[in-house]
């Protein structure tokens, strides 16, 4: 069953350095607030996966968290670049950062598998794109049935998932509405997972076909209202899209960066 | 009376007459969603736009910041998951068309979206390739648009994120289940399509006012024209119209948050 513990006690004994970590959520559900607590607790070494590296990331491979990035878009959507990703990439600050980088298709694939208990993803991709020549995961497997050339990446199997959801009940099932990107596949496919809520409720008014992860799927619990923000939660509070055009300014300078992260993230008090 | 509008307006609007009501859309952030919705506001009020996300058949009142802003799901028929829509939608074979963005776009219509220079050194690092190269292969052809510059228009792409015809122009040849690849790029001075033997970009039409020689000179290789070179069709008022409300709407949204 899981368990109920505050942001900071969840972090703490479920994130240890060194940890294969991936913080999902499309656009959608992005858990900023676990993040945060990550850089908090200045966690190191991390191998980081995520489709859409997003400011999240950029704020934790900013903040010297980051060894290794496993991701298939490392953009600021419909702004720009991501700066402290691009420093780390392309002059090592605060350290270097290995990358390895798929599509979307790959990893949505590679997410699933790793849900589904298997070793590999095959997909009908990557077809005469150069991805495959820089990163030794993508490999080509022949069809056993028809000769297809296909291609192969491994599964994805993190020590600890981390996502954002609407509501928890009080039996710890948690419930995802809106898009719901790869946040189920993530939590099945991790060793550990930490989920943070908006609220917690005695009933998730969940739909038949809901999207719901059990209790007993799930490793612990921790309420943090708000804690997609500046993504958004479907329901609780739309996306802070000028924060992100913001962001921009604020990233682009190593200074200002770190002037930001000190007052809204080192200098504030965990959630709950 | 004659119209004003500017070179990018033009540009959308060419770029959403290339959407029809039959189609099925699997639509990138940025350019093409804008001539996609574009579309669906006037001549095609039917065409299915698909987002990445797993927006299916989505009708935002204004353009999404990002790929997945709460407008796309709230306006859709449906959600599903990512690994849904990649695998039963679009590698599934029910997306018509796929419409793509790029940073750097070559006589082959590779796409790259990667980085500038050296994959392990880059001189400037990009986005990387998202939902692109499968959109690419899966989609039964694909339509790009970006702007027109030497920068962007390149004699060879530095890295091939997403495959247009490979390059030598025969990537697609003897390759089984895939798409037609790019049929037509639009950009603010003209529409290119792929030649149909050798697959190389040739310039088919000139967007009104624009010369040869302005083609010419943002383009980084030695580029063809067509015997029959024709002009694309001015925008109509109403088109004009709705474009510009829709992006008024869109900034105020945006800006008004926060």
């Amino acid at each position: 069953m899981a368990e109920f513990l505050s942001l900071q006690a969840a972090v703490s004994r479920y994130i240890d350095d060194g940890d294969t970590v991936a913080m999902e959520g499309f656009t959608h559900l992005i858990p900023f607030a676990a993040g945060h607590e990550i850089i908090r607790q200045a966690k190191r070494d991390l191998t980081l996966i995520r489709m859409t590296p997003d400011l999240i990331y950029d704020q934790l491979i900013g903040a010297g968290c980051v060894r290794q990035l496993i991701f298939s878009w490392g953009g600021n959507p419909g702004v720009g670049s991501l700066h402290r990703l691009r420093d780390a990439v392309e002059q090592g600050w605060p350290n270097s950062v290995e990358i390895l980088e798929h599509s979307h298709a790959a990893m949505a694939c590679a997410y699933e598998a790793g849900a589904a208990g298997l070793p590999l993803a095959v997909l009908r991709g990557y077809v005469s794109s150069d991805l495959p020549k820089v990163n030794p995961q993508i490999k080509c497997i022949e069809c056993p049935f028809t000769g297809e050339q296909l291609a192969a990446v491994p599964s994805i199997r993190p020590d600890v998932a981390v996502v954002h959801a609407q509501r928890a009940d009080r039996q710890g099932n948690v419930l995802i509405e809106g898009i719901v990107g790869v946040q189920k596949e993530v939590v099945l496919a991790a060793k550990r997972s930490i989920v943070t809520v908006e609220e917690i409720v005695d009933d998730l008014g969940a739909s038949v076909n809901a999207c719901v992860l059990p209790s007993w799927a799930v490793t612990a619990i921790a309420q943090a209202p708000q804690g997609a923000k500046p993504s958004y939660a479907l329901g609780y509070y739309e996306r802070d899209n000028a924060f992100y055009q913001a962001w921009d300014e604020i990233a682009r300078d190593r200074e200002r960066f770190q002037a930001w992260l000190n007052d809204h993230v080192l200098e504030q008090g965990a959630v709950s | 009376m004659t119209l004003e509008f500017t070179a990018s307006e033009m540009m959308s609007v060419t770029a959403a007459r290339a959407l029809t009501n039959d189609m099925t859309c699997f639509v990138g952030i940025g350019l093409p969603s804008e001539a996609a919705n574009l579309a669906r506001l006037t001549h095609a009020p039917e065409v299915t736009l698909i987002y990445e996300s797993g927006t299916l058949q989505t009708k935002p009142e204004i353009l999404p910041l990002s790929i997945g802003d709460g407008e796309l799901c709230e306006s859709a028929l449906t959600t599903v998951s990512v690994p849904e829509m990649f695998r039963y939608w679009l590698q599934g074979g029910h997306v018509s068309v796929g419409f793509l963005g790029t940073a750097q776009i070559d006589r082959y219509a590779n796409l790259n979206t990667t980085l500038i220079g050296d994959y392990r050194h880059p001189k400037v690092r990009l986005p990387g390739g998202g939902g692109a190269p499968e959109i690419a292969t899966n989609a039964h052809e694909v339509f790009i648009t970006v702007k027109h510059s030497k920068r962007t228009f390149v004699e060879a792409v530095d890295f091939i994120t997403t495959v247009g015809f490979g390059r030598d122009g025969k990537a697609r040849d003897d390759v089984p289940h895939i798409g037609r690849g790019p049929t037509v790029v639009i950009t603010d001075l003209c529409i290119l399509k792929p030649d149909p033997t050798s697959k190389e970009l040739v310039v088919t039409s000139l967007h009104p006012n624009v010369s040869r020689e302005a083609v010419i000179e943002a383009t980084g290789w030695e580029i063809r024209f067509a015997d029959s070179l024709e002009t694309t069709p001015s925008p109509s008022a109403h088109e004009l119209d709705v474009l510009r409300r829709l992006k008024a709407r869109t900034q105020a949204h945006h800006a008004g948050q926060s």
